[in-house]
């Protein structure tokens, strides 16, 4: 992903509407900084090399 | 006997006729009204129906039956356990509009099996989702140690009020770290099982993939005795097991002299403060292990976590999300909306890596039977205390606090949270981890522990006399 062509706020205002969840204005700023986090946490997950053959379990067995 | 007692001594008592259940319960009573203001843990007490059960143990006892063996032990459960006749709050201040439950929750029912008695529901973060038991609609459980500081969440309730000996055992749940994290910080024992191991039907999910429950007390024998009350298959929890009962209590006196331990190495220690550190090698002491594991990408492991976390969390309330936002605890609210966007394939790789982790920690299982971790990175932080430093690095408390824990929980192995006290400071507590399903190894470890003086749950000093 290239991040300097990304704007998260209007991903976040777009993709609120995409799943009909009214934003408030004043609530908007925290989910922004909140989607962030969420999208550098992700980054680590989404990066790392998985197996075809790993898929998620159904039934998770521990 | 009185309320602060071991959970088996009381019911040894009550079976024996030197006390009753009524005495008991009445006692408890007394105790929660006394102190619960003192520390807020309790969002619910139940004390007609909780009289009421404890005269039926009295009359089962009278009449030569055998009311269990928690006969007459008072518990209480965090307030996402359906308890028959009450709205189930799950820390919320929309759940007050539902409907009442028409059963309690397996767990409660299997306890109320074994002759144990309900006498309330305890605070939480809401909806699970937190570390530290600061509610904004039922305000912030303190730490009976000190007051001052936090109990820890999201079962705070649960964990501070077994810490002040207001009853001997409470349930709570743990996703990412919610029955582990209070326990070290409230200094007590808090158990979270396999995952699927234990039923978690009647109770409020967060993110049913990693959703656990478990008991809180203040004595291995009391953790024994109660999770083996609660094994057993449940047809109303699609994840619940249908393995046989494999009862720990008759195990906890084997010993350790067969069970290769060892440390988690690498990412378990770092970032921890000197008394988190110290309890962790009091415990490997005692126990003469001086080996150390790596666990590979366990970082990744707490993002995959995470991710889940907030996506399957946020589904669940997408309906209030989109037209009771304002209702919501400002604590939880911009993460659940944020969590409601995350992309599909963010979840499923994070479900994926799970598997992949899972396949990892298996490996390392076959060579060791037991593993060493700290539970949070510091003792009880200060309540409303935002961030802290740690090796010079300053760090948000809220997420850290499930540092250790996290990661775990992810691929649903048992770990008990066991209590170390400090002289004059704080309590802290260690995880011992194992393969899934063998809880009654970390049983056996704990009570070796235990015998030796190296943890304890003692009753908080400020809560300790009748």
């Amino acid at each position: 992903m290239d991040e300097s062509k990304l704007d998260v706020a209007t991903c976040v205002e777009q993709w609120a509407v995409l799943l009909d969840l009214p934003l408030p204005p004043e609530y908007f700023p925290g989910v922004v900084d909140n989607f962030a986090r969420i999208m550098a946490i992700a980054k680590l997950v989404n990066e790392f090399p998985l197996p075809e053959a790993i898929e998620a379990a159904p039934t998770f067995q521990p | 006997m009185t309320p602060g007692s071991e959970a088996v001594s009381i019911a040894a008592a009550v079976h024996q006729g030197q006390t009753t259940a009524q005495a008991i319960i009445e006692a408890t009573l007394d105790r929660i009204a006394a102190q619960n203001e003192r520390f807020n843990c309790f969002t619910t007490v139940t004390p007609e129906t909780a009289l009421k059960a404890a005269q039926d143990i009295d009359r089962s006892v009278v009449s030569g039956h055998d009311p269990g063996p928690l006969a007459g032990v008072p518990f209480a459960v965090k307030n996402l356990f359906d308890m028959a006749g009450l709205t189930t709050l799950a820390g919320s201040k929309i759940n007050r509009d539902h409907p009442p439950a028409d059963h309690d929750a397996t767990a409660i029912a299997f306890l109320k099996g074994a002759g144990a008695i309900l006498v309330g529901a305890l605070n939480m973060d809401e909806y699970a989702y937190g570390f530290v038991t600061d509610n904004s609609h039922y305000g912030a459980t303190l730490n009976p140690h000190d007051p001052t500081r936090m109990a820890g969440g999201s079962s705070g309730g649960s964990a501070a009020a077994v810490a002040a000996g207001l009853v001997p055992l409470s349930l709570g749940s743990d996703t990412n770290g919610s029955i582990r994290v209070p326990a070290a910080l409230c200094g007590v024992f808090g158990f979270k099982p396999t995952y699927g191991r234990l039923s978690r039907a009647g109770t409020a999910l967060f993110a049913s993939s990693l959703d656990h429950i478990g008991p809180f007390a203040r004595s291995v024998r009391d953790i024994a005795v109660t999770f083996d009350a609660l094994q057993g298959p449940d047809s109303r929890d699609p994840v619940c097991t249908n393995r046989p009962v494999d009862a720990c209590w008759p195990q906890l006196q084997r010993g350790v002299e067969d069970l290769r331990i060892a440390i988690a190495d690498d990412y378990f220690a770092q970032g921890m403060e000197p008394a988190v550190a110290t309890a962790l090698e009091q415990v490997a002491q005692a126990l003469d292990v001086s080996q150390r594991l790596v666990i590979p990408e366990t970082y990744r492991a707490r993002a995959a976590a995470y991710v889940i976390t907030a996506c399957e969390g946020s589904n669940l309330h997408l309906p209030e999300l989109r037209t009771r936002v304002q209702d919501f605890d400002p604590a939880t609210r911009d993460r659940f909306l944020a969590g409601a966007l995350i992309p599909g394939s963010w979840y499923l790789q994070a479900q994926r890596f799970r598997r992949w982790y899972r396949d990892r920690v298996r490996e390392i299982f076959q060579t060791v039977d037991i593993l060493l971790a700290p539970t949070t990175p510091c003792p009880a932080p200060k309540i409303g205390q935002e961030s802290m430093v740690i090796n010079g690095e300053e760090i948000l408390i809220r997420p850290h606090l499930g540092l250790y824990t996290q990661p775990l929980s992810f691929i649903g192995l048992p770990v008990l949270s066991v209590p170390v006290h400090h002289a004059g400071g704080l309590p802290t507590g260690v995880q011992l981890v194992a393969a899934p399903d063998n809880e009654a190894l970390i049983l056996r470890v704990a009570a070796v522990l235990e015998a030796r003086g190296i943890i304890s749950a003692p009753i908080a000093k400020i809560c300790q006399g009748p």
